[in-house]
């Protein structure tokens, strides 16, 4: 082997590799939040809704995953242009990701969902607890503190599917690698260290989604298991 | 101009083929390599263990895109050239499907009850009777379901092959609506045919979880 390895001819890249770094970040965080709304709402209209609105979703959620992200980036971002409408690529994979990582939430949290035990709901009536009440109470936070964990493995496993943007040219982290290895032709080096940005953003990701985690199930916190 | 017709659809029905066999190359190579990770991770030796440990976490760490990228690239370094793209497409998939197959596996294993281990302990089987006569038959059953899922993922994950100049559906897609370019018709004709690999798979999967009766986790 007589390669050479030079990992000084990226320094000079640095400020774009943070730069990437950062959109990669915010686009998993924007595609994180919105997917978690939108797959919660499908995944209630999917449990309570009515049959239209139960059926609409099932396909939904059978057509996503059971197709790539990479086509359905495609037919977002270049669809919506034979629409007539002019959108960016940071924006179209925005849209992609939430769409995608939506159908997987709405399973995640219908899971959750149907692990709520019956007798709760009769407990939560005899409490006198209006409609309302028991389904924020009673029923969607219980379930989403269950599959809290399934939650935290997707949203890493969207974070590292981010990468796929870069091939409508979302100027995220793989973007910014393909780029830069074409400038210096150290492709093995860029591919290297951006592998390991990856490698410490899903374990980054992981110890946000725990904090978050800690904050917001107070009770698992005190109890130490889940309900 | 030359519009979407049946000559696409046959071109795309190839890429279809080539998406399937690189899909087996990934689920046969990296259920090897998966299966020999798994072992790892579950022997009693915490040295094995923790290099098995390790390379699921950098697998499951990185996306796939990268791994390609880098055995792309690297094949390079070390000296060979003209490398072809299905084999560095395949070797990259190998590994993505190992590591995820191999943290499948595992949690199959064990969660096989402890009992049943320390019966096949008692009637004095050694380390690899208990293993293959006793654990891995009941794993099995418990596997199939989640290995079967697995498999939706493999296929939909070989449309980033085309990274590395592989032609399979995503990329033949891509092709034609270089040509063509009317995206909509075609990148819809080739979900469709995703649709139509993958959604088997799923239906088979929700199935077997059913008539095996494995409970999800």
């Amino acid at each position: 082997m007589t390669y050479q390895f030079d990992f000084a001819a990226l320094l000079p890249y640095w400020p774009e590799f943070v730069h990437g770094l950062w959109l990669t970040l915010q686009l998993s965080a924007m595609a994180t939040v919105l997917g978690f709304i939108v797959g919660t709402l499908c995944a209630i209209g999917r449990a309570d809704g009515p049959p239209a609105v139960k059926w609409a979703v099932a396909a939904y959620v059978e057509v996503i995953r059971n197709t790539p992200l990479l086509v359905q980036i495609f037919l977002v971002y270049f669809g919506i242009a034979t629409l007539g409408f002019r959108i960016g690529a940071n924006t179209a994979a925005v849209a992609a990701l939430v769409v995608n990582v939506g159908a997987y939430t709405c399973e995640i949290v219908r899971a959750g969902l149907e692990s709520v035990h019956k007798a709760q709901l009769e407990a939560a009536d005899c409490l006198g607890l209006s409609r309302v009440q028991t389904y924020w109470h009673v029923v969607l936070r219980p379930a989403v503190e269950r599959v809290y964990p399934a939650l935290t493995s997707q949203y890493v496993l969207l974070m590292l599917a981010s990468s796929i943007t870069s091939q409508i040219s979302a100027e995220e982290l793989t973007a910014v690698a393909n780029r830069v290895q074409s400038d210096t032709f150290r492709s093995f080096e860029t591919y290297i260290v951006v592998g390991l940005l990856y490698l410490l953003l899903s374990f980054v990701v992981r110890i946000a989604f725990w904090l978050v985690g800690l904050g917001v199930f107070v009770r698992r916190r005190k109890l130490g298991t889940a309900l | 101009m030359q519009s979407f017709g049946l000559a696409h659809v046959e071109f795309l029905a190839w890429a279809a083929l080539w998406t399937v066999g690189l899909s087996a190359i990934a689920f046969v190579g990296g259920g090897l390599l998966g299966f020999a990770v798994a072992l790892l991770r579950v022997s009693a030796n915490p040295a094995a263990r923790l290099a098995a440990i390790v390379y699921i976490q950098i697998v499951q760490g990185t996306p796939l895109l990268i791994l390609l990228f880098l055995i792309y690239f690297g094949v390079a370094v070390i000296g060979f050239t003209g490398v072809p793209a299905i084999l560095a497409a395949g070797a990259g998939l190998t590994i993505y499907a190992s590591g995820f197959l191999a943290e499948i596996w595992r949690g199959c294993i064990q969660s096989v009850p402890k009992t049943q281990w320390e019966a096949a302990e008692c009637l004095a089987l050694t380390r690899w009777q208990r293993m293959t006569r006793v654990i891995l038959p009941q794993a099995l059953r418990i596997a199939t379901p989640p290995t079967v899922g697995f498999l939706v993922q493999i296929v939909k994950n070989t449309s980033l092959a085309s990274v590395v100049g592989f032609v399979e559906l995503a990329q033949a897609g891509k092709l034609i609506n270089n040509s063509i370019f009317e995206p909509f018709t075609i990148f819809v004709t080739v979900a469709v045919f995703y649709f139509a690999l993958c959604f088997p798979l799923s239906t088979w999967s929700r199935s077997l979880e059913r008539t095996l009766n494995v409970s999800r986790r």
